[in-house]
């Protein structure tokens, strides 16, 4: 049987908000002394109101409008009830019938096979944070939790698409461009690790071709863009394997273990919560009016999409550069400034994708946290184009800068790895050699041109990588025809 | 004659004109919760200290000749619903106790600043659950005209308190009755005001889309001098409605020959008690020689509120009272094996069995598959309530009905069947779930010398045509206002 994988998405992010969503705390809460970042509304002490922080809902329409929503000028709240120790009312105020948006879009590109793919938005709404229970060891061998408020009525969006990606890489893709689009938007970091982005998927299988979709099972707790994509083609692999075995997917939530990498059984659909929604009392409908909205779409900033195809414009680099550059907000304006300093935009870009994301990479380092400015990478390729260092050369430069975040004339001063530009001081080492390799000498005047790399390799070796390969061609070439 | 008997507007003139002092005021007061509060039971705490502190400030500033806010002086009692900084707050519940809220309710700074001291937390019935103050985890409030009966509730402490003279005003919370019943088994005015009218922001929630605070006062010029201080917008609450408050003071002393009133026919039929119902025609006989128009007019929807009222609030207050788990402050059970058992033991324990059992009844309202039969249906017919009071108010300024279809009953009374105990709201349930303003004030005594309430409804924000109303009856009523006599010596026998 031919199968058809079927995941849909829940995002949750974080909206950067100064103050939370329902009282006037901070949002910073990340580093803060447990419980020390909130007040009577967001601890939900007894006879405690919550208002609505304007700026909350205006950082949703941005993201709802980005994402190709249609805005519903009258939505509501409604509090969702369960029973956690981090949710101090009990409830979470949230959005149910009526959410902020509907009905948007967003398209992907799969670079493999060069594909476009539109994945339908279900619906963007709003909501607030939860708390955190800490434990001492692990959850399991703790004897006792402990929960820190800190987060509690941070304002979050919500964003949940159709059953549309295809395979744990779409979903991927789509993540990633969703996260360079709230950072483009400012109204959301983006940081998995930290949280501020969460993502759960709903995974199901179906033969190819069936209309109607599989039994679903819930995926959270992937903390980052690798995560999912392990743990979603582990749930696919998990899925089709029992479906071949004839055994039947069961309607469940399932938690990824990143450390066996599985995911595992939290709790079945008979478990689930009836979380008992109703419209929240203690605040009126929202009303976002038209003007509102034309308001906040006009001033929309560009987004990934649109700077893309402005950076294969204005930089003359490929798509497939622009779209790498543009995948986070912050590389995107790291690689314009950059360009700003410089010419070459193609040689900036590959070293950008190249060296300087292979560091950021190993090291786990985000861009904004890069030891090297883009200033510093424009300096080091001066040093290149005015023949200061050979290109080999400024791999171990760049190197040494993104380990000390020295520039780069400063660690070429410092370890003396400039060229020898001096002609008189390389004539007497090209001599040495051309008198050390008769054989070479020979090989050349038969005609084979190739015996002088070896010889400029020679060179080099004497003059540790120092002298400029070109020039000692140059000066091999006039010696022996001499 | 001691100063505790006296009203909030004679009180601050006295101060105003040096003729007593606040702390004179005060210590009358405590002079006063000394003598009887052990037979009333009407305080669960006492902020003694506080109170002297307040009106030492009182007292310099008007040494001072500084000029002194509306209620300087004025001794103040307040539910035990409402936040008070750093004053235990319970709402009659043993699952708050030790609950000390480390802010005010908006109410409470805004009486504050006017300078009325406070003196105390009242009794209720727990979370406001009940009509008879039966239902408080602290033991019952008695009836100060008669110490056999229940004074009414939820409010039953801070309208025992204001009736037996142990403060001078105080502030109730209404959520289907609980201002107005109370005020009228114990003789007292009381007001609840429109849903929005009031700031809620301190108010420990029972049924957020019902619960309004409103003052219990011994005339209608206190209350007036109470609404002018605690109504108006405030950014803490988003529900507080934009909307100036009326000087009440000075509208209510005008007359009412214009007053067209409605008399709701449905109001009147079986339940009620005929000294209720004579006390009430009297009282529109008075209405009508002063001048206003009196006509009969029908709520169709009326027998609905009741079953509406106790899906919608129950449903709320299943979710508003999720909260007391036992995790953060309050009261937590001991010996518990998990999470879950935790939250069970500790709420089997800290709540009452009708708070349990209220919210049983709405966490089945609104769960799935139940939801639009009980809870959306509920919300439809609480539209047609509200439509009927909307269509009677087309024609009529006001309406009257009696506040409560019987005086006080005795203690047990009505414990052992709830829906008997529901029908005390009968009458003042609508105009929560329509969510208008009504005052209810003495307009009589029964043959036991149980005083008789009288409900005047108004429009939305149209306190200021009830009041007036309400003042108007009040200088004219020829029935001889009353205090009760708290016999102490008769009940010690007794025990």
């Amino acid at each position: 049987m031919k199968e058809e994988v079927v995941i849909g998405l829940e995002v949750h992010i974080q909206l950067m908000t100064k103050a939370k969503m329902f009282c006037h705390c901070s949002t910073d809460y990340i580093g803060k002394e447990p419980n020390t970042n909130t007040c009577p509304v967001c601890l939900g002490l007894p006879g405690s109101l919550p208002v609505l922080n304007k700026k909350v809902l205006e950082f949703a329409v941005r993201t709802a409008l980005a994402l190709n929503c249609k805005i519903n000028q009258i939505s509501r709240f409604h509090r969702k009830n369960y029973f956690y120790p981090d949710l101090p009312k009990a409830y979470q105020i949230s959005q149910y019938d009526l959410p902020l948006g509907v009905g948007g879009y967003m398209e992907i590109s799969l670079p493999e096979s060069g594909e476009k793919r539109r994945i339908g938005i279900t619906r963007v709404h709003i909501e607030e944070d939860a708390g955190k229970l800490v434990h001492e060891g692990d959850i399991a061998s703790s004897a006792y939790s402990l929960v820190d408020y800190n987060r509690c009525g941070i304002p979050l969006a919500e964003i949940v698409t159709e059953p549309d990606f295809r395979s744990p890489e779409e979903a991927r893709i789509f993540l990633v461009k969703l996260r360079s689009i709230v950072q483009h938007l400012g109204v959301c970091d983006g940081n998995m690790e930290e949280g501020s982005l969460r993502c759960d998927a709903n995974v199901s299988v179906r033969p190819a071709k069936s209309k109607s979709l599989g039994t679903k099972a819930e995926v959270k707790n992937m903390n980052s863009f690798r995560a999912v994509k392990k743990a979603l083609q582990f749930e696919v692999d998990r899925q089709k394997k029992l479906l071949s075995e004839g055994e039947k997917v069961i309607q469940e939530t399932r938690h990824w273990d990143e450390s066996k990498n599985i995911t595992v059984s939290m709790r079945s659909k008979e478990e689930a919560h009836d979380y008992r929604y109703f419209p929240e009392p203690d605040l009126l409908p929202l009303q976002v009016d038209l003007k509102m909205i034309e308001e906040i779409r006009r001033n929309l900033p560009e987004l990934p999409e649109v700077r893309k195809e402005r950076f294969t414009k204005d930089y003359q680099i490929p798509e497939y550069d622009a779209e790498i550059l543009t995948s986070s907000k912050v590389l995107g304006d790291y690689y314009e400034k950059a360009c700003s300093l410089y010419n070459n935009t193609k040689i900036l870009s590959n070293w950008i994708m190249g060296e300087l994301m292979r560091y950021l990479n190993e090291e786990k380092i985000e861009i904004e946290d890069s030891p090297i400015s883009s200033e510093n990478l424009v300096g080091l390729l001066i040093l290149i184009d005015e023949g200061v260092i050979s290109g080999k050369m400024a791999k171990i430069v760049f190197e040494k800068m993104f380990k000390t975040g020295k520039k780069a004339s400063q660690i070429v001063k410092e370890s003396e790895v400039i060229q020898i530009t001096d002609k008189n001081e390389l004539i007497e080492i090209v001599d040495r050699v051309i008198s050390e390799n008769p054989k070479s000498i020979e090989d050349f005047n038969q005609g084979k041109e190739k015996a002088l790399n070896y010889l400029v390799g020679q060179v080099m070796r004497y003059t540790k990588g120092k002298a400029k390969p070109d020039f000692v061609f140059e000066a091999i070439k006039q010696r022996i025809k001499r | 004659m001691t100063l505790n008997q006296l009203t909030a507007h004679e009180i601050t003139r006295l101060i105003r004109e040096k003729k007593v002092t606040a702390q004179e005021v005060i210590l009358d007061i405590f002079d006063q919760i000394d003598k009887v509060d052990n037979l009333i039971k009407a305080f669960l705490v006492l902020t003694r200290e506080e109170a002297f502190k307040q009106a030492k400030g009182i007292d310099t500033k008007v040494k001072n000749g500084d000029e002194l806010p509306p209620l300087a002086g004025v001794a103040i009692a307040i539910k035990d619903i409402l936040a008070v900084q750093g004053v235990e707050t319970t709402c009659g519940s043993k699952i708050l106790k030790g609950f000390i809220p480390p802010y005010n309710a908006t109410v409470i700074t805004r009486l504050k600043e006017a300078g009325a001291i406070i003196i105390g937390k009242t009794n209720m019935d727990e979370f406001a659950m009940g009509s008879s103050t039966e239902n408080s985890a602290f033991g019952p409030t008695y009836n100060p005209w008669d110490l056999e009966r229940v004074p009414g509730g939820s409010s039953g402490g801070s309208a025992a308190a204001v009736a037996a003279d142990e403060t001078i005003v105080a502030l109730g919370t209404d959520t289907g009755g609980s201002i107005r019943q109370p005020a009228s088994l114990c003789g007292m005015v009381g007001l609840k005001p429109t849903y929005g009218r009031v700031s809620r922001y301190g108010l420990i929630a029972y049924a957020s889309s019902l619960d309004q605070i409103g003052p219990i006062t011994k005339d209608v010029i206190d209350c007036t001098l109470a609404m002018k201080v605690i109504s108006g917008i405030d950014i803490h609450d988003s529900t507080s409605a934009n909307i100036p408050v009326p000087d009440y003071l000075t509208s209510c002393r005008e007359g009412i020959e214009d007053l067209k009133i409605g008399v709701p026919q449905e109001y009147f039929i079986e339940g009620i008690d005929q000294e209720v119902k004579i006390a009430i025609d009297r009282a529109l006989k008075l209405f009508e020689s002063l001048g206003a128009k009196i006509e009969e007019v029908s709520l169709p929807h009326t027998e609905y509120s009741l079953p509406a009222y106790y899906l919608i609030a129950t449903a709320e207050a299943s979710s508003n009272l999720a909260r007391y788990d036992g995790v953060q402050y309050g009261y937590r059970a001991d010996n518990y094996k998990d999470l879950l058992f935790m939250y069970k033991k500790t709420r089997s324990e800290g709540f009452g069995d009708e708070v349990k059992r209220r919210i049983m009844l709405g966490t089945y309202a609104l769960s799935s598959g139940y939801y639009d039969a009980y809870y959306l249906k509920a919300q439809k017919v609480r539209t047609l309530i509200k439509e009927d009071f909307d269509k009677a108010f087309e024609k009529y300024d006001i309406l009257i009905t009696p506040t409560s279809p019987t005086p006080a009953f005795k203690l047990n009374e009505k414990m052992a069947d709830p829906l008997i105990m529901y029908l005390s709201d009968i009458y003042t349930i609508p105009i929560n779930l329509a969510g208008i303003p009504a005052i209810s004030l003495n307009c009589g005594y029964s043959k036991n010398n149980l005083p008789i309430g009288l409900q005047i409804i108004g429009k939305p924000f149209d306190e200021e045509t009830i009041i007036r109303a309400a003042y108007n009856f009040e200088q004219n009523n020829d029935v001889e206002k009353k205090k009760p006599e708290i016999n102490p010596a008769r009940c010690k026998e007794e025990a």
